[in-house]
């Protein structure tokens, strides 16, 4: 996940070692309202994704509340059907498999949920939870399936002592580490975090974190990790997308995307982050997102982020940008990119226009 | 204070004299019954709230921030649990106070924003619904009337169309437009008092900063006093008057935002500040958690309950940290902690290891 050492970069410009390819992926949610079923109608969550993600790195998803990340998290992993577009693992099409094809690659590609409340089954144990992979997968332990399991809440950071107590009995942040222990049980290839660590408190976000980097470096995992907290982006990732309305407007490098944000939407994220230091507090520029919310039921024409842009210009809502590579594998979607190269100056400072001190 | 004690039962008569804070929680005790033992959730906890004043509390993942605010909402009434101390709000004691009359005083009085949407919400009810019919508990006002308070709610927490969105089912929304829709609840009776359990988590960063500035105007509008507990030590830095922090059901330091960012003074306060990734930091290799797991809250260590984790439990003589409880107490200025360290080597202590890594 994070040492210079064990990052992959040189693999990954070879392109032949990319676990994951998503080409052009879509996802459409039909609505119905009312006694009129206007068939047509379509909640575009997720709306033309293309991405690779090479094995054994990590790729973080940010972007709005509602933009498409569980979606195309529940897409990579397979829980729902794509409407459109193509999803290659490990060299293999798994767009479309059936149940029974995909069975054997469920161990291979795993998912962390973001609701650690609904994902636990409230009648089982913890010790059944997160022992059902072992049993339903068969397979070996050294010390029978109790032991291992014991071994697994220990490694999150939970107590052996919790192995006959239920999912009620556990606070928030407690729950997602027993989602945590049953992904790890069965050591899979493609882990995809929907807000692994937002529930945990600092100390242990750090040693779920360092647990996450330490089983990527030994067992050669890919992550897809979907977060709001940009500080751990940063630690965590390789390479960062950032999505607005289910589109990516910006992905690439970490670095490149946090010292030098191209897209205005990106901009306006980092803007928004909250420092950890009270006499700081209104001295910060935030961009504060004025205009319309868009709804995917029926996004702006061109660019989606045209109806809350400062930049906005007519060719915005009449021409779509297309993602292009503006810095080597750093690639933005829009027609008036803020800290491009050619202006070094601007880099400096960003954030112009509407910003207020707050 | 010895560790062993027997339970008392439910306080009934002899209560303290009556509170003039708006908020005041007195040695409040939350244990429940389990077949592994009796769980102390919380443990001995006193604070004071004013209305206007907003308390951030921060902590462990399972130190008992959920369940005392669900004791102060009435919430463990008719259930296993077992209550002792006092919770005064606005001249009120809450413990002795009948479930029926606690239950009037939700909504308007006091409201929650909870940490697990989903099961504030009702998965068969729409959206709208549930906002009206919150609503229309505490406000006799037509169904329409209501219906449009709803819709302006669910606008200004972001939703987009709140217009037709508020005709949805809570699984239609994202993980974050659910969260906001509690919100939206929570806020639609402009409560007096307002706890918060994690209320931006599921949010990306320009949604929560829209969020924060709704709870600052509520609070500026009504003079609400307002609890917000959060993981996220950035949201406490900029909303937060005061800070209290928890470790395994107790309370380890309670102090200023300023202070508690600016002069920590307890161990574990340290080792939470130290391992947080920070944006407005280099980025480190490795995180630094605080060694060791959490502790049992069936067994709870003797003495401080951090000690098996804390690195300067030497440092004090006879083995205190071990056999004694360390009192909550002043150490100057209302800045006040549970630790045995002396002014002066945690002078020492903060100045040559832990400020120059923060
Ligand atoms: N089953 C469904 N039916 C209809 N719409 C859906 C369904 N599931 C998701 N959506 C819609 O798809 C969009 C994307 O939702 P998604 O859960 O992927 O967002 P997200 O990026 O994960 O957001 P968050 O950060 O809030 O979790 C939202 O507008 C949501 O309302
Ligand atoms: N009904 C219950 N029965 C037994 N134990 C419980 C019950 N509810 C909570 N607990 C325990 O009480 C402790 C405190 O839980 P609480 O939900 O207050 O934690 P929290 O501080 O809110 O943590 P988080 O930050 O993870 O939400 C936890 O250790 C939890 O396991
Ligand atoms: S294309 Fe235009 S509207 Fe879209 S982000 Fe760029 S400047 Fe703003
Ligand atoms: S009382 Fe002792 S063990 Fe507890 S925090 Fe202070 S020094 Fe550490
Ligand atoms: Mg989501
Ligand atoms: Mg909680």
């Amino acid at each position: 996940m994070t040492t210079a050492q064990s990052r992959p970069r040189a693999a990954k410009a070879s392109g032949a070692t990319d676990l994951l390819t998503v080409s052009g992926l879509q996802k459409h949610f039909p609505v119905r309202r009312g006694l009129l079923q206007r068939g047509k109608d379509a909640v575009k969550a997720v709306d033309g994704l293309d991405f690779t993600v090479a094995r054994g790195e990590t790729l973080s998803l940010v972007g709005e509340s509602g933009c498409g990340k569980t979606t195309t998290g529940r897409m990579l992993t397979r829980l729902i059907e794509p409407s459109a577009g193509r999803i290659d693992f490990d060299g293999q099409d798994i767009t479309h498999l059936s149940n029974s094809r995909m069975r054997p690659l469920r161990r291979d590609i795993q998912m962390i949920f973001q609701d650690p409340y609904s994902s636990l089954n409230p009648r089982h144990t913890v010790g059944a939870i997160v022992g059902a992979p072992f049993r339903l997968q068969k397979v070996q332990t050294e010390h029978g399936v109790k032991r291992a399991v014991q071994d697994l809440l220990k490694l999150v950071g939970l107590n052996p002592e919790h192995y006959n107590r239920y999912p009620y009995e556990f606070s928030g942040g407690q729950r997602q580490r027993i989602g945590i222990a049953r992904t790890l049980a069965l050591r899979p290839k493609l882990i995809v975090a929907d807000e692994p660590v937002s529930a945990l408190d600092v100390s242990i976000q750090a040693q779920v974190i360092n647990l996450l980097e330490d089983l990527q470096n030994e067992l050669d995992l890919t992550y897809v990790m979907i977060a709001h907290d940009l500080s751990i982006v940063r630690h965590v990732s390789d390479r960062v997308a950032v999505m607005y309305l289910g589109k990516i407007v910006e992905i690439g490098e970490q670095a490149g995307i946090y010292t030098q944000p191209m897209h205005p939407y990106t901009v306006a994220l980092m803007s928004a982050v909250p420092v950890p230091d009270p006499t700081k507090r209104g001295q910060r520029t935030r961009i504060r997102l004025t205009g319309d919310v868009p709804s995917p039921l029926n996004p702006p024409p061109a660019c989606r982020f045209n109806t809350r842009c400062w930049k906005a210009k007519d060719i915005c809502r009449t021409e779509e940008p297309p993602l292009a590579e503006l810095a080597p594998g750093h690639r933005v979607a829009c027609h008036f990119p803020e800290n491009i190269a050619s202006t070094p100056a601007a880099a400096a400072e960003p954030a112009p226009a509407p910003a207020e001190a707050k | 204070m010895s560790s062993v004690r027997i339970e008392p039962a439910l306080t009934t008569g002899d209560l303290g004299p009556v509170s003039t804070s708006f908020l005041e929680l007195r040695d409040l005790r939350v244990h429940f019954p389990t077949g592994d033992g009796l769980v102390k959730s919380v443990d001995g906890l006193s604070y004071r709230l004013e209305r206007g004043k907003t308390l951030g509390i921060v902590g462990e993942s399972g130190s008992g921030k959920s369940v005392t605010s669900l004791a102060i909402m009435g919430l463990h009434k008719n259930t296993s649990a077992r209550l002792s101390g006092e919770i005064w709000l606005d001249g009120e004691e809450l413990i002795t106070a009948s479930a029926e009359h606690v239950r009037t005083l939700r909504g308007k009085k006091m409201a929650m924003i909870f940490q697990d949407p989903l099961s504030a919400m009702h998965p068969f009810y729409t959206v709208g619904n549930q906002i009206v019919e919150a609503y229309r508990i505490h406000h006799k006002v037509t169904k329409k009337a209501a219906r449009a308070h709803a819709i302006d709610m669910l606008a200004r927490v972001g939703i987009p169309q709140p217009k037709s969105r508020v005709d949805d089912y809570p699984h239609q929304f994202s993980g974050g437009m659910r969260q906001r829709a509690m919100i939206a609840m929570a806020l639609s009776c402009d409560p007096e008092l307002l706890i918060a359990d994690e209320p931006t988590t599921a949010l990306d960063v320009t949604v929560q900063a829209q969020i924060l500035d709704l709870i600052r105007d509520l609070q500026q509008e009504f003079n609400s006093a307002v609890i917000i507990i959060t993981h996220d030590l950035g949201v406490v830095a900029e909303l937060a008057d005061d800070i209290m922090v928890m470790y395994a059901g107790r309370s380890a330091e309670y102090a200023s935002a300023e202070q508690v960012f600016g002069q920590p003074e307890h161990p574990y306060t340290w080792g939470l500040l130290g391992s947080m990734p920070r944006l407005d930091r280099d980025r480190s290799e490795r995180l630094l958690p605080i060694k060791g797991t959490p502790p049992s809250l069936i067994n709870v260590p003797l003495g401080c309950p951090f000690s098996p984790r804390c690195n300067y439990s030497g440092l004090v003589g006879d083995h205190a940290c071990t056999t004694d409880r360390p009192e909550f107490r002043d150490v100057g200025g209302g800045h006040r902690i549970a630790c045995h360290l002396s002014a002066q080597q945690r002078q020492q202590v903060w100045e040559d290891e832990i400020r120059p890594n923060l």
